[in-house]
């Protein structure tokens, strides 16, 4: 199996969960700094009462779903929502111990985690930016907690670098931050920059790059109390006698690029990577859960679509029971908001146009795995000393994700124990259940030799084998999205779609909400003009 | 006190926002156990030995320098016997002492003169004698 | 044991080879042996280290009785709640009028992942924790000499330091100016790694597009469904940025103190020192100031009063002494201890620090403005404004720490009354946030130096000092040994208190047991 990258590259990491900005891109002068709020979310929808008894079929209770049929409703609409699974939520979805979970090809688990143990096979995270997501997680009352994305004291590790000895994050960044301070001083001192930068600039930069990169009085990073504060010492300050402490030894700059691990560094500075970054206590699905409590008897579960119309006068959707399949049944609205993946809606008859079916027929589906392991006790924590965070690896399984909730708890803990994209997640979909949780296992014990002894349950989650998306989230490229995207989200007729894969946020809730929010704008608008 | 002292403290602190600082001050390098901190060793804004007093020693000395007592206490320096040889209380101010701190790098020839003169011919003390600026760098 | 199975310890030492063995110098829970009969020891102060040193030496089989000068136990690890009351030296009197539930820290709010002996008992005592965020991208980097005064994102000060150079960099690495220094084949390696860390564009260059918004955030964000198209802002140039001394906040979260992951108590950090207390009840005496220390050849003998009233001195004797008052206020107790050890407690000046706590009617910050938690540096005199790291969301009031500031500003706000700082801090704040001049309701004001029982924050150490002093103040005299803050090298941390305090009685007690 070949080795992946230390962490996806920007480039990489969009193309692997579908594009995110999209290619045309307007340049914009930011003039005005201010509070304006750069998010698309623009508060909660106002909707104008719709003429009386107008009503609305959804197709899918997901994030997008429920948004528009909470919407919908509030506005003064009908609403019937039609979902395949048993439950709310869709992708937004948490495996808890006691939980059965079958994926295509008749696989079974049952997750052997303890009660409060859980692991969120879809979306695990809540940016601040997000704010159409957060904005229903607290309408709804779901209780959030912090997240933790960046860990200075978890890992980066290589097979290939330092003799597949794991590092400490603290140690690749403080290295990485060192030598290029170094590397620049020294060239804007030996005269490389006096062409492209004013001699008072370089000064400055003289300073920042010192006071940034803990060079020394030489501009040289080298072995110091000042670097180790940076990237941690061999022993810690102490108190009382004996307790000085003693530096650590910076890596040799050759070492450093070598060995590949700096790209954990820039993967943590992404924009939806930056803290603050929230999740909901209890698992991502608490979400969902409380969406269909608050929807109550207007979704109905466990309805398989398998055709979808529209006429001069509305919508019928046609379902069997996604259980014992048995005869039809239809349900008919005024208009229809669809939410179904494309990846599924693409094999559903339905009397849309040429440009919507094409742009729902080009959409393909990405891979991506989630494997949970639960461990007896939190060595991670104890032994090691990282208390959340993700621990970064070129092996397959991608990251290692240390529980972020009962920090310091003397029980057990559930780590995510893989979370991969692209090959290495279409290979793990290829395999059984037990065989991923036991790659998982082999590569986190080359990290945390602890994996073997500790080991109690697994779950293995890969987004291909799941009946009800077929994959993890559309994967758009810049060309598709240039021909395709605005057909996708176009009102036809009387249907609109939305979800994620019709959103430039792609594979994330936020898509969801945004991409609803519009979709059922643009409806209302055309209903009120109707 | 030099430029060079290394602040063996403020682990608490913030960080190297001493570019951000309006310090036109000495400032000091970060230091083993704790990185530096903004606007730690800035100027005092204060001209003129009152207004010296009232923005900086009356924090611990109180308003009517007759100092204060908790678990420890703050001495008075009203009616004090030990001010009326000039060189003492400057050299306290310039070097500190026991848990009281140094402010050479906080306050100048000028201010350091100001303010003991002031306290010197106030609140009870009737000091004749002058200090100048060149007798507190002498001092230093 | 604690913990640690057979099996795990096994475990540690595989570890160890495996360069993965922890670097702190708490080395798992003390184990002294059984004292000779009888032995017992003073402890002075129930602050950390003096809780510390209480609750093991009681557990090792000593007799302990500790004197404190406060009616609470904690010391400098307190919180204020709505209700509490305040005198600080001088007589200002604060009442606290925060809500239920809400509360500042006047001293130390943060535990790092690595000050693993106060984690050690702060698990011990069953205080739960939460995570505390140091840095917010989100948050405001601000100077009123920089942008006409409008403060910045950090993620873009950020992404805009990195990325240019990053450029720069990678420009001058093309041109040749490596060539001498570093390999040919690392040079290209170089120049990818640069081209991903400061997320350049295919030229190399840090471009105001996609590629960089992607790191300092977009001036409108992508959305969903149609006209949802990203816009990027604009980058601050390089030399602007250098000009605006912003990039030196850059620097905030990776010192080795503020990295993820920190702790913070629920509740307040004073829920450390209310659990050490409640462990300890019955051997503490609270209100006691401690006015005399005195050793012979049997034992030590303190001579204090009631903190609140005076009246007659008592005293309390024993056959050892674990001394936590701070140098500033021991340099004022007579106690007949060598000339190494008392001209190394006469030479520990304590800094000055302030914390302002503002109550604001709503959480502005983060219904406006988006900031959960964390940090905005700003260049005024108040240096940063921290915002609360609990109830996120929520639709009530909150209360931010609205100055947290050292040496010459807190100088400045020690000299000024309660209220003038509150009214500062004010000031300051709305530079940032205009919303605090509608939303603001209480506040409260510490300045270190008007603490009764401290006079400043914490010892303040040179390195000179530290070179002639320091083992002084740490070496056993007699039968008194000092512990705290001051006498560790990690000040002004509550870790330095509890690594103090176990390095003190463990040579006090190797003393007691060769006795």
């Amino acid at each position: 199996m070949t080795d992946q990258p230390i962490a996806p590259s920007r480039r990489s990491l969009l193309s692997m969960i579908g594009g995110v900005a999209g290619s045309a891109a307007m340049y914009h002068a930011m003039t005005e700094m201010g509070y304006a709020d750069e998010s698309t979310f623009k508060g909660p929808v106002k909707l104008s009462p719709p003429p009386a008894g107008t009503s609305v079929l959804i197709l899918g209770a997901g994030v997008a779903g429920m948004v528009a049929a909470m919407e919908l409703r509030d506005a003064g609409y009908k609403v019937q929502v039609l979902e395949y699974n048993g439950r709310p939520g869709g992708r937004n979805w948490t495996l808890y111990g006691g939980d059965t979970y079958t994926e295509l090809g008749g696989f079974t688990q049952k997750v052997g985690f303890d009660p409060g143990q859980y692991i969120n096979p879809g979306p695990w995270r809540l940016p601040y930016h997000h704010q159409g997501i957060l904005h229903y997680v607290n309408r709804l009352g779901v209780a959030l907690e912090p997240f933790t994305q960046v860990n200075f004291n978890a890992y980066v590790h290589s097979t290939n670098a330092y003799g597949g000895k794991p590092q400490r994050y603290r140690q690749v960044q403080a290295d990485f931050h060192g030598h290029v301070a170094e590397l620049l001083a020294k060239t804007t001192k030996q005269g490389a920059l006096d062409q492209s930068v004013s001699k008072q600039d370089r000064e400055m930069l003289m300073v920042a790059l010192q006071n940034w990169g803990a060079l020394n009085g030489n501009y040289e990073y080298g072995k110091s109390i000042e670097t180790s504060l940076r990237r941690g010492f061999d022993v810690d300050p102490g108190g009382g006698l004996n307790s000085m402490p003693v530096p650590s030894e910076p890596r040799a700059m050759s070492d450093v690029v070598q060995s590949g691990l700096w790209a954990a560094i820039g993967a943590s500075c992404n924009y939806e990577m930056q803290s603050a970054i929230f999740q909901p206590k209890g698992g991502m699905g608490m979400i969902g859960k409380a969406f269909g409590a608050a929807l109550g008897p207007l979704i109905q579960y466990n309805a398989k679509v398998i055709e979808i119309k529209q006429d001069e006068k509305g919508v019928t959707a046609t379902y069997i029971d996604s259980r014992t399949g048995g005869e039809k049944r239809t349900a008919s609205a005024d208009w229809c908001v669809c939410t179904i993946p494309a990846s599924i809606l693409t094999q559903i008859p339905m009397n849309v146009a040429a440009p919507m079916k094409n742009a729902i027929n080009q959409l393909s589906y990405s891979a991506a795995l989630k494997v949970g392991l639960q461990f007896k006790r939190r060595f991670w924590e104890q032994d090691d000393h990282i208390y959340g965070g993700i621990t970064y690896t070129n092996q397959p399984n991608g990251t290692i994700s240390y529980p972020m909730w009962d920090y310091f708890s003397k029980g057990k803990g559930v780590v995510l124990g893989a979370y991969t994209f692209g090959q290495a997640a279409y290979l793990a979909a290829a395999k059984s259940p037990e065989d991923r949780i036991q790659d998982a296992l082999e590569y986190g014990s080359k990290i945390h030799p602890q994996y073997r002894q500790e080991f109690d349950a697994g779950v293995a989650v890969a987004w291909h084998r799941v009946p009800w998306t077929l994959g993890c989230a559309g994967a758009w490229t810049e060309p598709a999205r240039a021909v395709h995207y605005d057909n996708l989200c176009a009102l036809d007729g009387r249907i609109v779609l939305a979800g994620e894969h019709a959103s430039r946020i792609p594979a994330w809730q936020e898509g969801a909400v945004t991409s609803s929010i519009d979709a059922i704008t643009r409806l209302h608008q055309r209903v009120m003009s109707a | 006190m030099k430029s060079t002292i290394r602040v063996a403290a403020a682990a608490i602190l913030l960080t190297t926002t001493a570019a951000m600082a309006d310090t036109a001050g000495p400032a000091p390098k970060p230091d083993a156990h704790g990185p530096n901190i903004s606007g730690f060793f800035s100027p005092f804004p204060f001209q003129g030995g009152e207004a010296i007093y009232k923005g900086v020693c009356q924090g611990c000395h109180m308003a009517d320098a007759k100092g204060a007592v908790g678990a420890g206490m703050y001495p008075a320096l009203a009616k004090n016997e030990n001010l009326e040889t000039a060189a003492y209380p400057v050299g306290i101010v310039l070097k500190g002492q026991k848990a009281m701190p140094f402010f050479a790098l906080q306050l100048n020839d000028q201010q350091i003169a100001d303010v003991v003169n002031y306290v010197r011919t106030h609140f009870g003390n009737k000091y004749k004698d002058k200090v100048k600026p060149e007798d507190v760098k002498a001092l230093r | 044991m604690i913990g640690l199975a057979a099996g795990t310890t096994a475990m540690y030492h595989a570890m160890t080879q495996m360069a993965l063995a922890d670097t702190s110098t708490f080395k798992g829970p003390i184990n002294l042996s059984a004292p000779p009969a009888g032995a017992s020891v003073l402890v002075l102060g129930a602050g950390i280290a003096g809780m510390v040193a209480a609750m093991e030496l009681r557990d090792a089989g000593y007799k302990v009785q500790v004197l404190e000068y406060n009616g609470r136990p904690g010391g400098r690890n307190w919180s204020l709640y709505g209700g509490d009351t305040y005198t600080e030296l001088g007589g200002a009197t604060q009442k606290v009028q925060f809500d239920a539930g809400q509360y500042i820290n006047p001293g130390p709010w943060r535990l790092p992942y690595h000050h693993q002996g106060i984690l050690h008992y702060v698990n011990r005592l069953g205080v739960a924790l939460e995570p505390f965020t140091q840095v917010n991208y989100n948050a405001y980097v601000h100077s009123t000499t920089a942008f006409d005064g409008k403060p910045q994102r950090y993620r873009t000060v950020q992404a805009d330091f990195y990325g240019q150079v990053a450029e720069l960099m990678s420009k001058t690495t093309k041109q040749g100016a490596l060539d001498q220094d570093v390999t040919k084949e690392d040079r290209a390696i170089l120049i990818s790694a640069l081209k991903e860390w400061g997320a350049l564009d295919a030229n190399d260059k840090y471009a105001t597009g996609l590629e960089a918004g992607e790191r300092r955030g977009f001036a409108s964000d992508p959305g969903g469904g149609l006209n949802s198209v990203a816009i990027a802002g604009k980058r601050i140039e390089m030399g602007d940025l250098l000009k605006s001394g912003l990039w030196s906040a850059i620097g905030a979260g990776l010192a080795y103190d503020m990295q993820s992951t920190i702790f913070q108590p629920k509740g307040g950090m004073g829920q450390v020192g209310k659990a050490f207390g409640k462990a300890l009840e019955p051997l503490i005496q609270y209100n006691c100031k401690v006015i005399d220390i005195k050793q012979g050849d049997k034992g030590v003998t303190a001579t204090y009063i009631d903190s609140r009233t005076g009246g007659a001195p008592k005293t309390a004797s024993a056959d050892w002494c674990v001394c936590t008052i701070p140098a500033s206020v021991l340099s004022q107790i007579p106690m007949n201890v060598g000339g190494p050890m008392e001209a190394a407690i006469n030479q520990i000046p304590y800094m000055a620090a302030l914390k302002v706590g503002l109550q604001m009617k709503r959480r502005f910050w983060e219904q406006d403005e988006h900031i959960y938690g964390g940090v905005t540096y700003t260049n005024q005199p108040n240096t940063m404004i921290g915002y609360p790291q609990w109830d996120f969301f929520s639709k009530g009031k909150g209360v931010l720490l609205g100055s947290y500031c050292f040496g010459t500003p807190a100088y400045i706000a020690a000299a000024k009354s309660p209220e003038e700082r509150i009214k500062d801090a004010l000031a300051y704040g709305a530079n940032i946030h205009p919303q605090y001049k509608d939303e603001f309701e209480c506040g409260v004001a510490v300045a270190w130096h008007r603490v009764p029982w401290t006079l400043g924050c914490a010892g303040f150490w040179t390195e000179e000092a530290r070179a002639k002093h320091y083992d002084n103040l740490c070496a056993v005299d007699g039968r008194i040994v000092l512990a705290g803050e001051h006498a560790s090298r990690i000040p002004a941390w509550q870790e330095g208190a509890v690594t103090s305090a176990l390095d003190a009685i463990e040579r006090l007690h190797k003393k007691a047991m060769s006795a």
